[in-house]
C-alpha cells in the first residue's frame, strides 16, 4: 500500500497544526460559527444532533493493520469505543469533543492518515474497488491512479471552493463495484488494443434528491492526461456550476442543464489548453513511482487443497455458510478474498467496536499481509487469505461476532446514521435496518435468497445509497411522523440504474412487512435459484410486487398518498 | 481592513510570509460607477465602466485597474489583460470560489503579468491559496492583519502545480 514520504508526513502534520489554531480561534471566540463552518467541514468535522462527528479520510478504504490499531485506540480514547464505516469507504466518530480533534488529527498523522477533505465543498476521498490488486476480472489495478488523484485533490488551491462536494471513484474491472455511475467523476481503467493504459471518463452522476446516471464523456483518456482532463472538469464546473441553489448545485445539474455535448465541449476546449502543461502530464516515471507502493504481496505456493467449492460442500455447515456469502476466488491460486460483514444482529450497519477494530488487525497481520479494505457496502475485505487458513481465520472472526455469512444478502443492510444521530435526518434508519434484518434473517436461513442489495437512506440526501439498492428504502417525514418509501429495481454496478418508487409510503411499522412480501413475491416468481432478485424485477416489471404489497387493487388500499 | 500584498522585490512563488506585508501606502482608489473617474492617479473601474470608456479610460495619466465581477465569462478578461495593470476579483463570499479559477485564466490562458487583488469577503484561512492561484494582494475583511501574514506559512509543500509553481511536487522532490 502507499507509504506517506516526507512530503506527505510534512502535508498531515502541517494540516493537524493548522486545524490546532483555527479550533483556538473559535474557542477564543475570535471565529463566529458561521466563519468556522467551512474551516472544519473541510477538515470532516460536522455538528451532528448530539455532537460533533468526525469523518476519517481511508483512501480508497485500504488501510493497513497499524492503523486499524490506531483507529481503535482513538474510539477508545477519544470516543465512546466505535465508530462506524461509511458508504464511502470512509470512518466516522460520533461522539468527539471539538477540543480534541486537533489531538485526533497528530494521532491520525502519525500513521498516515488524516481527515482532509472529507467533507465541504470540495474533491472529498477517493473511493474504489475494495477487491483492487486481487480481483480475477482486474484489467488495471485503479489505485495508483486514487493515489495519484488524492495527491493531486489534497489542498488544491483553486478547487477548494467549488459550488458543491466533489466525488471521484475509480474502478480497474469491467464488473463496476466501485459505483462509478453514481460518481461525479467515475474513472474506468483499462487497456486499449494496441495495450496502452487509458480511461473511460463519465461525469455528472449522483445521487441525492436528483439521481443520475453518469454519461460517458470519453472513451479513452491516455492515462498522461489524467490529471489535465480532471483539472478540466473541475474549472469548468467551478466556474459553471450553479450556485443559486444548494440542491442544483452538483455537476449532474450542470452537466444535464448544458446538455451532454455542449458540456463535454466546453471540458474538451479546455483540456486542450492545458493538456500539455509541464505540471499536469502524468509521466511513466511517476506512474510507476506510485505504483511500486501497490505492488502484489509475497504469496506462497499452496496446497491443492482445500478448495473454495471443497468448503462449501464441507461437513463444517456453518463454514461452508460462511465461504459461500462472504469469500470469493482470488485472482492468486491457493487464496480467497474474506469478505467481514458489519451487519451483524449486535450492531447498527457499518458500525464497529474499538474491540473489533484490534481483532481485525491482528486478523489481517495473521491472515492478509496486515491489510484489509473498507467496502462502499459498509464491509470489510481481506483481500488475501490462504484458503488452507480459511477454517481458522473463519473461527476467530466469529469470537468477534465478524463472521455473519450474509455479505450481498438481502440482511446486509447499508444505512446511513438517520435520525438517531444525522440532524439533516427526516426518519430513523438504524431501527428499520434492524426490523428488516430480524423479519428476513429467518428467511435467509431457509432459502437461498441469492444477491439482493437492501438500502436505507434517512432522507433525501441519500447517504444510505437507496435509489441504487435493488430494495431502497427512503425515509421521509410526513406531519411529523416518520414514513418510509420503498423503490425497486435500483443497481450500483455496470448495469447501473435508479429504483423506481412502488407506491405510497409506509409507517415504520409496516415497512419490514413490505419488504418482507416483495422478497417473497421474489421468490415465487423466479424460475430458478439463479435468476437474481434484480432479473426477476426486470423481467416482471414493479406490478407483481405493487399487487403482492399493497393488495390487488393499490387505489382502494392507500391509506395515505405518498 | 487592511491590505496584505505581496512585497515588490518577493518573487512570485509557493507562498511564504516573508514575501508579504501589510500595505500602509496603497495608490489604488476604487471608483464607483456614479463617481466621476478623476484626471490622475491609479484607478480601479468596474468592468462595464472599462468597456464602456475604454478608449478615455486608456487615454489618462495613471494606471488602470477594473473590478471583476467572479461570474464574468473568461473570454471577457482577454482584452483586461493586456491594458489593466490591476485586476480586482471579487468574492462576494468566502465560499465562493469562482475568482480561483479567473485568476488561473488570467495568468495562464491570458498570460497577464499585473497585479491581482482579491476583494469581497476575503479570510485569512484563504490567503496562501488565492496566492497559490495568483492573487498578489488581499483586501482582509476583518481580523488581525499579522495573524494573517502568518498564515502563509501553514503548510510549506504542495503537491500541485499552479500560478506560482509550474511544476508539481513529483518533478521538483525526489519521492521515494
Amino acid at each position: 500500500m502507499y507509504r506517506y514520504d516526507e512530503h506527505d508526513r510534512r502535508i498531515v502534520v502541517e494540516r493537524a497544526r493548522q486545524f490546532r489554531t483555527q479550533v483556538a480561534r473559535r474557542i477564543s471566540g475570535e471565529l463566529t460559527e458561521e466563519e468556522f463552518r467551512p474551516l472544519r467541514l473541510q477538515n470532516g468535522l460536522y455538528i451532528q444532533l448530539h455532537a460533533y462527528m468526525l469523518r476519517i479520510a481511508i483512501p480508497y478504504g485500504l488501510l493497513s493493520a497499524t492503523q486499524i490499531r490506531k483507529l481503535a485506540d482513538i474510539t477508545r480514547k477519544y470516543d465512546r469505543g466505535y465508530g462506524h464505516f461509511t458508504t464511502r469507504q470512509n470512518l466516522q466518530l460520533n461522539w468527539p469533543r471539538l477540543e480534541d480533534v486537533p489531538t485526533i488529527l497528530d494521532e491520525l498523522a502519525s500513521v498516515e492518515m488524516h481527515a482532509i477533505q472529507t467533507s465541504g465543498n470540495c474533491v472529498r476521498n477517493v473511493t474504489s474497488d475494495p477487491f483492487a490488486g486481487v480481483a480475477r476480472d482486474e484489467d488495471v489495478d485503479p489505485r495508483p491512479y486514487c493515489e495519484i488523484l488524492r495527491q493531486y485533490s489534497t489542498f488544491h488551491p483553486e478547487f477548494a471552493t467549488l459550488p458543491r462536494k466533489f466525488k471521484i471513484a475509480v474502478t480497474g474491472s469491467k464488473n463496476d463495484r466501485a459505483a462509478i455511475a453514481v460518481h461525479d467523476i467515475g474513472l474506468r481503467v483499462l487497456k486499449n488494443d494496441a495495450g496502452e493504459i487509458g480511461f473511460e471518463v463519465y461525469v455528472g452522476g449522483g445521487q441525492g434528491r436528483t439521481p443520475m446516471i453518469a454519461p460517458r464523456i470519453r472513451a479513452f483518456l491516455p492515462e498522461r492526461d489524467l490529471l489535465a482532463y480532471t483539472e478540466a472538469i473541475l474549472r469548468i464546473y467551478n466556474q459553471l456550476g450553479r450556485r443559486d441553489n444548494l440542491y442544483k448545485a452538483r455537476i449532474k445539474i450542470l452537466v444535464h442543464e448544458t446538455g451532454v455535448p455542449e458540456f463535454t465541449r466546453l471540458v474538451e476546449e479546455e483540456f486542450a489548453r492545458i493538456a500539455s502543461d509541464e505540471g499536469l502530464v502524468l509521466t511513466p516515471d511517476e506512474i510507476a513511482r506510485v505504483t511500486r507502493h501497490f505492488e502484489p504481496a509475497s504469496y506462497e505456493t499452496t496446497p491443492a487443497t482445500p478448495t473454495l467449492e471443497g468448503l462449501t460442500l464441507g461437513k463444517d455447515r456453518t463454514l461452508a455458510r460462511f465461504v459461500e456469502a462472504n469469500v470469493l476466488p482470488h485472482r492468486v491460486a491457493g487464496y480467497a478474498i474474506v469478505q467481514i460483514s458489519l451487519k451483524s444482529e449486535r450492531l447498527p450497519p457499518g458500525d464497529v467496536t474499538h474491540v473489533q477494530l484490534d481483532a481485525v488487525a491482528d486478523l489481517a497481520d495473521r491472515f492478509s499481509f496486515g491489510r484489509a479494505v473498507v467496502t462502499h457496502r459498509q464491509n470489510l475485505v481481506l483481500t488475501d487469505v490462504k484458503i488452507a487458513a480459511l477454517a481458522a481465520l473463519h473461527a476467530d472472526l466469529a469470537k468477534h461476532d465478524l463472521a455473519t455469512p450474509n455479505v450481498g444478502r438481502v440482511t446486509d443492510i447499508v444505512a446511513c446514521p438517520g435520525l438517531d444521530y444525522c440532524d439533516l435526518a427526516n426518519a430513523r434508519s438504524i431501527p428499520v435496518a434492524a426490523d428488516v434484518a430480524s423479519r428476513l434473517r429467518t428467511l435467509e436461513q431457509e432459502q437461498d435468497l441469492g444477491p439482493i442489495t437492501l438500502n436505507i437512506s434517512g432522507c433525501i440526501n441519500a447517504c444510505g445509497h437507496h435509489h441504487v439498492g435493488n430494495l431502497g428504502i427512503l425515509g421521509i417525514d410526513k406531519l411529523g411522523e416518520e414514513f418510509y418509501q420503498l423503490t425497486l429495481g435500483g443497481d450500483h454496478t455496470e448495469t447501473a440504474a435508479v429504483g423506481k418508487i412502488l407506491g405510497r409510503a409506509f409507517a415504520a411499522d409496516e415497512i419490514a412487512g413490505a419488504v418482507e412480501k416483495t422478497v417473497r413475491t421474489y421468490l415465487a416468481l423466479r424460475t430458478s435459484r439463479d435468476e437474481t432478485f434484480l432479473a426477476v424485477y426486470r423481467r416482471v416489471g414493479p406490478t407483481p410486487f405493487k399487487e403482492a404489497v399493497y393488495g390487488a387493487h393499490p387505489a382502494s388500499s392507500q391509506r395515505t398518498a405518498a | 481592513m487592511a491590505l496584505i500584498r505581496r512585497r515588490a522585490s518577493a518573487p512570485r512563488r509557493e507562498p511564504r510570509a516573508a514575501d508579504f506585508e501589510i500595505a500602509s501606502d496603497d495608490s489604488w482608489l476604487s471608483i464607483a460607477d456614479d463617481a466621476s473617474v478623476p484626471a490622475t492617479g491609479d484607478v480601479i473601474v468596474s468592468l462595464a465602466r472599462f468597456m464602456a470608456e475604454s478608449e478615455a479610460l486608456l487615454a489618462r495619466e495613471g494606471r488602470l485597474g477594473v473590478r471583476v465581477p467572479n461570474d464574468t465569462l473568461p473570454e471577457l478578461l482577454a482584452p483586461l489583460a493586456t491594458s489593466a495593470t490591476l485586476i480586482a476579483l471579487d468574492f462576494p463570499t468566502h465560499r465562493d470560489g469562482r475568482a480561483y479559477s479567473l485568476a488561473r485564466w488570467l495568468r495562464s490562458r491570458f498570460g497577464f503579468r499585473g497585479e491581482i487583488r482579491a476583494t469581497g469577503k476575503v479570510v485569512r484561512d484563504q490567503l496562501a491559496n488565492l496566492a497559490r492561484v495568483g492573487f498578489d494582494s488581499f483586501e482582509l475583511a476583518r481580523g488581525s492583519a499579522e495573524l494573517a501574514l502568518a498564515s502563509f506559512d501553514d503548510f510549506t509543500v504542495h503537491y500541485q502545480a499552479t500560478s506560482d509553481q509550474p511544476l508539481p511536487l513529483w518533478k521538483r522532490a525526489a519521492r521515494a
